[in-house]
């Protein structure tokens, strides 16, 4: 089935309540926290207070002594268990030809510590109270070496690895630099940036856990963890840590906090409890505290970029030149040399038709905790990057936000970028006309007006994103670094009385898959949804999964269940066929009933289910009895939704508190399937996006290396009263290369909503002759960008 | 220490030791996990509960000094027969939750917030829903779950 044919279909386009609701309404969620097994002992990890240390001596002997302690593990159990380091995912070849720089990354540190909460010894005792005050007595003697913080001074800082004596990872680029370097030569005007893409936190609200079992009479582990892709755990860990057969390990990821990609990594605490959980053979589980997921959860962003935009004298794009440095942190995770290229620089050609495109990307080690995907993962980085230059482009030539924007949109598809994407569809300037009404533009210099009557400062800010989601076709990815296929898996499972069952490889974490994948599958075989489920989030239940990120659930996961449907469509329309005395090929399947063309005879779906599993009026010679089929499904191409976003800001310039006063968002995300739940993930990647802007920071002591914001509170969360209520609009050009037309919408706001921000924060402040500014626009460093242009002024 | 305090409606008694927090005393020996863990400093308002009809933080409350008080959490919300309280049910129908964790304090927040302040504006349920952090939805469908809320208990 086409996507046209599909969004026409019952259900598709209804705002359904979710059905996943009631058990998180009544406390009946089931988080990892929440699981009690028998025989529970409960470990805490010793992490090191140092940002780079060498490991002089690990006394265990009075933590040992103390009560109820279990056992102690260190790096030294871990070498001689001939346990393996955590793999990173995806391998970058150097501009040199050469393989990036791949350091181990141990699951307790050997021999040295590299950033401040690098794991150090797992202590595991029979309670948590007892586990945490043993891990007090744990003495580890360190030899303190310089640490480094900030990406631009980690070349001539002390090596973290021997492997990466001066710290770089890769150095990677695309594009064609001597093409590029000659547009630049030969422009009218040529506008340059240095911009700071600030490091985040993810912060989930259900902070990491996870539960390691073992049985000793099956030989079998399973791992209860909070985590976006159990089967992606369970491949990593299995395959290439501990050397387990992937038959005897099962990964459950139950209903899970919360992901925004810092779930999807394999962490060390999976691993060591994993393995101690048959060295003891105890279930062991332990819980992240705030603090501690502050210090060990993958970082995001974190990247200093110099960039150059080439224009002609009437405003039209001719090349943008881009170098930017990346911080990985201490080690690689799994998917962290991914984000700042290939999800990163083939996005910076954004919505316009550039002609010449080249990047240049440096990746560093640094002593911090690891950087890896964080909602939008690299194209919130090129978003902010490009919708920054392009208005300060603006600002520089007196030309309006939305005017420089539309005159250089691209208007013909499919079209290649510069930086190897091809955008299949899309409709930019309709998304900028429906952001500019729906934002009430023409009423933008009245506002201004009335703010500046109070004595505040308006500005507006815009900001016209694209992204690449729908991760990703396998060859593609592959021949990019990838270093597992990204396809996905569904199967669904008819019951003899008609109801179903789909399994999915997709894991939802607050998506509302249950709902929205129910929609899907009740629309194709016309039945309710009410008997529809769908299971998700065990390996041992769902035959094979690659997870959810990058907005990739329902184009990807929900493409698999479409050919798995398209299979049980087949099948159906054989035994109706028999049923009805028909040839195949006459059996028409709509609203949930088999007709046979041209004629009144019909049966609905159920007697057709029935059938299948009483087999007794059965073309037996032909059919197997049963209707349950799987499918996986490879991508052709990325999806690409895209959208404008309008910010308005009001800054009070006694104190530098801005406040957002009016946020319009219009997004193309094709085909849209719940409405409902489609707004609420736009309004969530808002406020993380927002709140990247405005308040969010992760910030080492550059001497020390310490975290200085490792709780809530010195981390400023977004919270309910920063926010006004939010217009959102969508503009729908249906996805070309999936069967449902859709283009996800998980990561949208967290992508398009910063430079919007900063944009209407440097208009509002621009009369003051503030030129430019980083986020996060926290009041201080606002009212230090005014004082400071007015003493300059 | 025994502490005897009555939870959803049912006498307990517990026996703990002195340094046990409300609400590890409601998940671990109660085994009432609807009521979260988010924070380690008493800012995300994912454990609120109502202790003597007040929302409360209890992981910023000792057991000890709930002794002879009444607590109810988000289990002891809906009726008997599992239909929903008003603010649930609100919440499901205006999208107030996305991954569910924040839910349980978010609700015996909201809760709280239309007893004391029944007529309040979206503006002032932005201000009153301050202690308590939701990482998916926003707020923005939050703070409409708890207008709409507000007006299915006064009815």
């Amino acid at each position: 089935m086409g996507a046209s044919d599909f969004s026409k279909l019952p259900h598709i386009g209804e705002a359904l309540r979710r059905k996943e609701d009631y058990r998180f309404l009544t406390g009946a969620g089931n988080y990892t926290d929440d699981i009690r097994l028998e025989n529970m002992t409960h470990a805490v990890f010793v992490r090191s207070p140092h940002a780079h240390a060498t490991i002089k001596r690990i006394d265990k002997a009075a933590a040992l002594a103390a009560p109820g302690v279990v056992a102690i593990l260190d790096g030294a159990d871990v070498v001689d268990a001939k346990i393996n380091g955590l793999p990173c995912g995806w391998l970058i070849t150097d501009t040199s030809g050469q393989p990036m720089k791949e350091p181990p990354h141990p699951i307790l540190a050997h021999g040295k510590v590299r950033y401040v909460g690098d794991h150090v010894a797992m202590v595991v005792a029979e309670t948590l109270e007892q586990a945490k005050n043993a891990a007090e007595l744990v003495a580890v003697d360190y030899d303190v070496l310089a640490a480094v913080v900030d990406v631009r001074e980690a070349r001539t800082a002390t090596a973290l690895h021997t492997e990466a004596p001066d710290n770089h990872c890769y150095k990677w680029a695309i594009g064609e630099k001597a093409a590029v370097d000659a547009a630049f030569a030969g422009a009218a005007h040529v506008t340059k940036l240095d911009l700071i893409n600030n490091r985040l936190a993810p912060n989930p609200m259900e902070p990491r856990a996870a539960i390691g079992s073992y049985n000793r009479a099956s030989d079998e582990y399973t791992l209860y963890v909070s985590n976006q892709n159990p089967h992606v755990e369970r491949l990593l860990m299995t395959a290439f840590v501990l050397g387990l057969p992937e038959h005897k390990v099962r990964v459950i990821a139950p209903d899970v906090g919360g992901g925004f990609g810092a779930k999807i990594y394999l962490y060390a605490e999976d691993v060591c409890l994993t393995w101690a959980s048959k060295k003891l053979n105890r279930n062991i589980k332990w819980n992240c505290d705030r603090s501690e997921a502050f210090l060990s959860d993958a970082h995001g962003r974190d990247h200093a970029s110099h960039a150059e935009l080439a224009l002609d004298k009437d405003g039209k794009f001719l090349a943008l030149r881009v170098h930017t440095d990346a911080n990985l942190g201490a080690y690689l995770s799994t998917f962290s040399t991914a984000v700042p290229t290939i999800l990163y620089a083939t996005l910076l050609a954004g919505q316009y038709a550039t002609p010449l495109v080249y990047v240049e990307v440096d990746a560093w080690f640094t002593n911090t905790a690891p950087v890896d995907a964080y909602r939008g993962a690299g194209r919130p980085e090129a978003t902010y990057l490009l919708e920054r230059i392009v208005s300060r482009a603006a600002f520089e030539l007196g030309m309006s936000q939305d005017a420089i924007r539309s005159k250089n949109f691209i208007t013909q598809f499919p079209y290649q970028t510069p930086v190897a994407l091809q955008y299949d569809t899309g409709d930019f300037h309709a998304l900028m006309n429906h952001a500019n009404k729906l934002g009430d533009l023409a009423g933008f210099p009245a506002r201004k007006a009335a703010s500046a009557a109070k004595g505040l400062l308006r500005g507006i800010g815009y900001s016209s994103y694209i992204e690449a989601c729908g991760l990703a076709p396998s060859n593609v990815a592959g021949a990019l670094g990838a270093r597992a296929g990204l396809f996905e898996c569904g199967e669904v499972r008819v019951h003899p009385t008609g109801s179903v069952t789909v399994f999915t490889g997709s894991h939802s974490h607050g998506q509302g898959h249950e709902t929205t994948f129910a929609q899907v599958v009740a629309a194709r075989l016309g039945i309710p949804v009410e008997n529809v489920d769908i299971v998700h989030g065990d390996t041992g239940r769902v035959p094979f999964g690659m997870g959810t990120y990058g907005s990739r659930s329902i184009s990807v996961g929900g493409a698999a269940l479409m050919r798995a449907l398209d299979k049980i469509e087949a099948k159906a329309k054989k035994i109706a066929a028999h049923l009805m005395e028909a040839g195949d090929a006459d059996i028409d399947f709509a609203n949930g009933e088999f007709s046979v063309k041209g004629t009144d005879k019909k049966i609905p779906f159920g007697t057709v289910a029935l059938t299948a599993y009483v087999p007794h009026n059965y073309p037996l010679d032909k059919l197997e009895p049963g209707l349950n089929e799987t499918a996986f499904y490879d991508p052709t191409n990325f999806t690409f939704p895209a959208g404008t976003y309008i910010c308005e800001v009001e800054i009070d310039p006694q104190t530098g508190t801005t406040k957002i006063d009016k946020f319009t968002a219009v997004d193309d995300f094709g085909t849209i399937i719940n409405p409902m739940i489609v707004e609420g993930q736009v309004h969530g990647g808002l406020v993380q996006g927002i709140g990247q802007a405005l308040m969010e920071h992760c910030v080492y002591d550059k001497e020390t290396g310490q975290l200085l914001t490792g709780s809530f509170m010195d981390y400023t969360m977004p919270r309910a009263d920063d926010f006004p209520d939010f217009a959102i609009g969508h503009e729908c050009t249906p996805c070309t290369t999936n069967p449902l037309g859709t283009k996800g919408c998980g990561e949208a706001g967290a992508i398009g909503s910063p430079p919007a921000v900063i944009n209407a924060v440097l208009d509002a402040l621009a009369p003051l002759g503030v030129k430019d500014f980083d986020m996060p626009a926290t009041p201080h460093r606002v009212w230090q960008a005014i004082q400071s242009a007015k003493a300059t002024a | 220490m025994q502490v005897q305090m009555k939870v959803n409606g049912k006498s307990v008694s517990i026996e703990a030791p002195e340094n046990t927090l409300l609400v590890q005393a409601l998940r671990e020996h109660l085994k009432l996990t609807g009521t979260h863990v988010g924070c380690d400093t008493a800012q995300c308002g994912a454990c609120t509960v109502h202790v003597n009809g007040r929302a409360v933080k209890s992981c910023n409350m000792l057991l000890a000094q709930a002794q002879g008080s009444e607590v109810t959490t988000i289990e002891g919300l809906a009726q008997a027969d599992g239909t929903m309280h008003p603010m649930q049910a609100s919440f499901k129908e205006c999208h107030g939750l996305q991954c569910g964790f924040c839910t349980p304090g978010m609700v015996m927040s909201a809760v709280d917030i239309c007893n004391n302040h029944p007529n309040a504006s979206a503006l002032e349920i932005r201000e009153l829903l301050e202690g308590n952090l939701c990482r998916c939805t926003g707020y923005q469908n939050i703070v409409k779950a708890v207008q709409h809320g507000a007006a299915a208990m006064k009815a």
